[in-house]
């Protein structure tokens, strides 16, 4: 049980900055992901929580203790290696096992042959195999504690990896891109097993990935990075439904956010390919800015008549994707040069025509402004539609 | 298409098959015949001829061959010289083996650990590899030289006995082992790189997480479990080189003194070349290649398949 505070992490290789001041409290059994493009820091933070890396400056503490003086296993934090690091010429059993012998034993009752002397390894080596059977059943590995890593298929390392992290009932495990060598399918299912491993476990988990997926799937909060620093720290739902920046929004959601360029009308409201979208925003009047909208924010207009707040865009149709529950919908517009991307449930009526008219809720729009920054829209311009505000808005507290 | 039509054409495609499989067969062979007719001329033939001397008492300038059996080979049992040399040739093993190839390791894992000086210490370990042993061979006889020699002059500053090193029959054969040494570690140290950079680094981490705290202890649970194929490929070679020590004595001690130093090529030389004994010359060849097998066939049967993971 832990509660790992990071405060102000900096990181350079070289010359080279990598993490620009990271500053971080992950909650006692909590599901942290850290999620990011490769190269934003992620793994290396998770490293230095590992203290397999030393930081340039700044304090990781673990339950208000800092730990930047501890070797990694002093830490009690266990790791998980995206290469899964098995050593090749242990058995499995060996393999989760070895936490606890480097613990139990001494050096000289390690030694090969001269270990035999020690009168008291055996006793010691027995209670260490009845815990990795214990380990090894509840990952269901327990057929396979005699075999090598090399006999094992991708699932199976990976089991074994996780049952050697567990084996020491660490204070926190850090999981480095764990699933990245997985094939798909296995790696949805091991997406719920460590959901459910750390339901059970209640222990910190801090989780590297670069796949948005399992960050929104399984975190309880979830740390964008880009660039060495946090652009956004939250549940999942904050980051889906409010994202800070534009990169968030682009990053998290698939398929992804559709971004359009817009201004700012001399009334405050947004023009967006020369149509008026009635959010008003306190932004000075020609101001550039990016609306955002999520593929499932927008659909192709029906027979329905425009509601208030609604804005019709023009469109054609370019091509439909079937995936059997929805139908991921691909349209040009006029003045924009990429298609704009549109969820629909596999029951909508695809017309004939290949020219519809695009239907969105101004409320459903996320605006960003030149920085790409978050802005939200004024007041007034909300009062006019708070009945339309979409259900996933309103769960959002405020983010970070 | 008609069902006459596919036979037809399975036919034609069989046929044309085998003609194309005939011509691939040509184009093999043709291509394994230069490597084959080597081999043959330069390995096989002369390991017959040589086999076929070694069962008669042919002398350099005889006319006729007679055959007398295994003579040769009971002569050599009981030759004092060939025991002599036959036991020194292990004992240089013996020393050379271990202390190169536990010297190369550890060499190997300090210089591994460097980053920036890495190459310098890879060139100076591996200089020796890259010179020329005979001419190395007769640089180290300077040095040892009890009167002009450094090493000497050395022992002598810092109030060590002096010692005639070469001419000590007691320490001829150690010398020699040094100087073995000093030659392979730098060749094994090379080998033992290439080892230990396939280890992956995860696993070093891993083993740093997993309570690994020291350097020894991760060199007993990564390092040398895994450097297992490289140590059977060093030790092979190691013994098979040691084995076939030759260069050295020829130039520092010629068997001398009283014998001390002599070793199997060295007896095969003087029988062969100097004495012109050539059938027994011979006999003592099939006998040392005979060992060479067996370093060969251990490494193929016994260490390959336990080493490997």
């Amino acid at each position: 049980m832990a509660r790992v505070e990071l405060r102000s992490i900096t990181k350079s290789f070289g010359s080279v900055p990598v993490l620009a001041g990271i500053d971080l409290d992950i909650a006692d059994g909590e599901f942290l992901t850290l999620v990011g493009a490769s190269g934003c820091g992620k793994s290396t933070l998770v490293r230095i929580i590992a203290g397999l890396e030393p930081q340039t400056s700044g304090t990781v503490a673990i339950d208000g203790h800092p730990i930047d003086h501890l070797r990694p296993h002093e830490r009690r934090v266990a790791m998980v290696f995206q290469s899964y690091a098995l050593y090749p010429h242990m058995t499995v059993g060996a393999n989760i096992g070895l936490p606890l012998t480097m613990q139990r034993l001494s050096l000289w009752e390690r030694l090969p042959l001269v270990k035999h002397l020690s009168p008291r390894r055996r006793g010691v080596m027995r209670g260490i195999e009845s815990e990795v059977r214990a380990v090894a059943s509840q990952l269901q590995i327990e057929p396979l504690l005699a075999r090598k890593p090399a006999q094992l298929s991708g699932g199976q390392r990976q089991r074994v990896a996780l049952g050697r992290s567990m084996v020491r009932h660490p204070a926190a495990f850090l999981m480095d891109e764990p699933l990245s060598n997985l094939d798909a399918k296995l790696r949805v299912h091991m997406r719920t097993e460590l959901a459910e491993l750390h339901a059970r476990l209640k222990t910190t988990f801090i989780y590297v990935t670069h796949d948005q997926v399992e960050a929104m799937t399984m975190s309880d909060r979830v740390a964008m990075m880009d660039a060495g620093a946090i652009l956004q720290l939250g549940t999942p739902t904050e980051l889906y439904a409010r994202p800070a920046t534009v990169k968030v929004a682009q990053f998290i959601g698939s398929p992804s956010i559709n971004l359009l360029p817009a201004a700012v009308r001399a009334d405050g409201t947004i023009d967006v390919l020369g149509h008026r979208v009635p959010l008003r925003t306190a932004l000075a009047e020609g101001a550039a800015v990016t609306l955002g909208l999520r593929p499932e924010a927008i659909a192709p207009r029906g027979e329905v008549p425009l509601q208030p707040g609604q804005v019709a865009l023009p469109a054609a149709m370019r091509r439909a994707e079937n995936l059997g529950s929805e139908y991921i919908l691909h349209f040009d517009v006029a003045g924009h040069a990429h298609p704009l991307i549109c969820r629909v449930p596999a029951d909508h009526e695809l017309g004939e025509s290949g020219n519809v008219d695009l239907v969105f809720d101004a409320a459903a729009c996320h605006l960003f402004d030149a920085g790409g920054a978050r802005v939200e829209p004024v007041d007034g311009a909300r009062g006019e539609r708070r009945s339309r505000v979409p259900l996933y808005l309103g769960t959002g507290a405020a983010a970070q | 298409m008609s069902a006459l039509a596919m036979t037809g054409g399975g036919r034609m495609l069989r046929r044309s098959g085998g003609r194309q499989a005939f011509i691939e067969k040509l184009n093999g062979m043709a291509f394994c015949l230069p490597a084959t007719i080597l081999l043959l001329v330069t390995c096989l033939v002369p390991l017959c001829v040589l086999v076929i001397i070694s069962f008669t008492r042919y002398e350099l300038g005889d006319l006729d061959i007679r055959f007398v059996g295994l003579a040769n080979f009971s002569k050599a049992l009981g030759d004092p010289v060939f025991r002599r040399s036959l036991f020194n040739t292990l004992l240089y093993m013996a020393i050379v083996l271990p202390g190169s190839v536990i010297l190369g390791l550890l060499v190997a894992v300090l210089v591994h650990g460097r980053k920036r000086t890495r190459p310098f210490y890879e060139i100076v370990y591996f200089l020796p590899v890259t010179s020329t042993l005979i001419a190395m061979a007769t640089v180290w006889q300077f040095l040892l030289h009890p009167k002009i020699g450094p090493i000497n002059a050395f022992l002598q500053l810092v109030g060590l006995p002096q010692h005639a090193f070469l001419s000590d029959p007691a320490l001829a054969l150690p010398t020699l082992a040094v100087v073995g040494m000093w030659q392979l570690i730098g060749f094994n140290m090379v080998l033992f790189l290439a080892g230990l950079s396939a280890i992956p680094r995860d696993l070093y981490e891993a083993a740093e997480v997993d309570g690994c705290a020291s350097a020894v202890d991760r060199f007993l649970t990564i390092t040398w479990p895994l450097l297992g194929p490289t140590m059977m490929f060093v030790i092979v070679t190691t013994s098979i080189t040691a084995f076939k020590i030759f260069d050295t004595v020829a130039v520092m001690t010629r068997g001398g003194p009283m014998g001390s130093s002599e070793v199997l090529l060295y007896a095969v030389y003087l029988e062969g070349f100097q004495y012109f004994h050539t059938a027994y010359a011979a006999a003592l060849t099939v006998i040392f290649l005979a060992f060479i097998v067996v370093f060969a066939v251990i490494q193929t049967f016994v260490l390959e398949r336990r080493v490997h993971y």
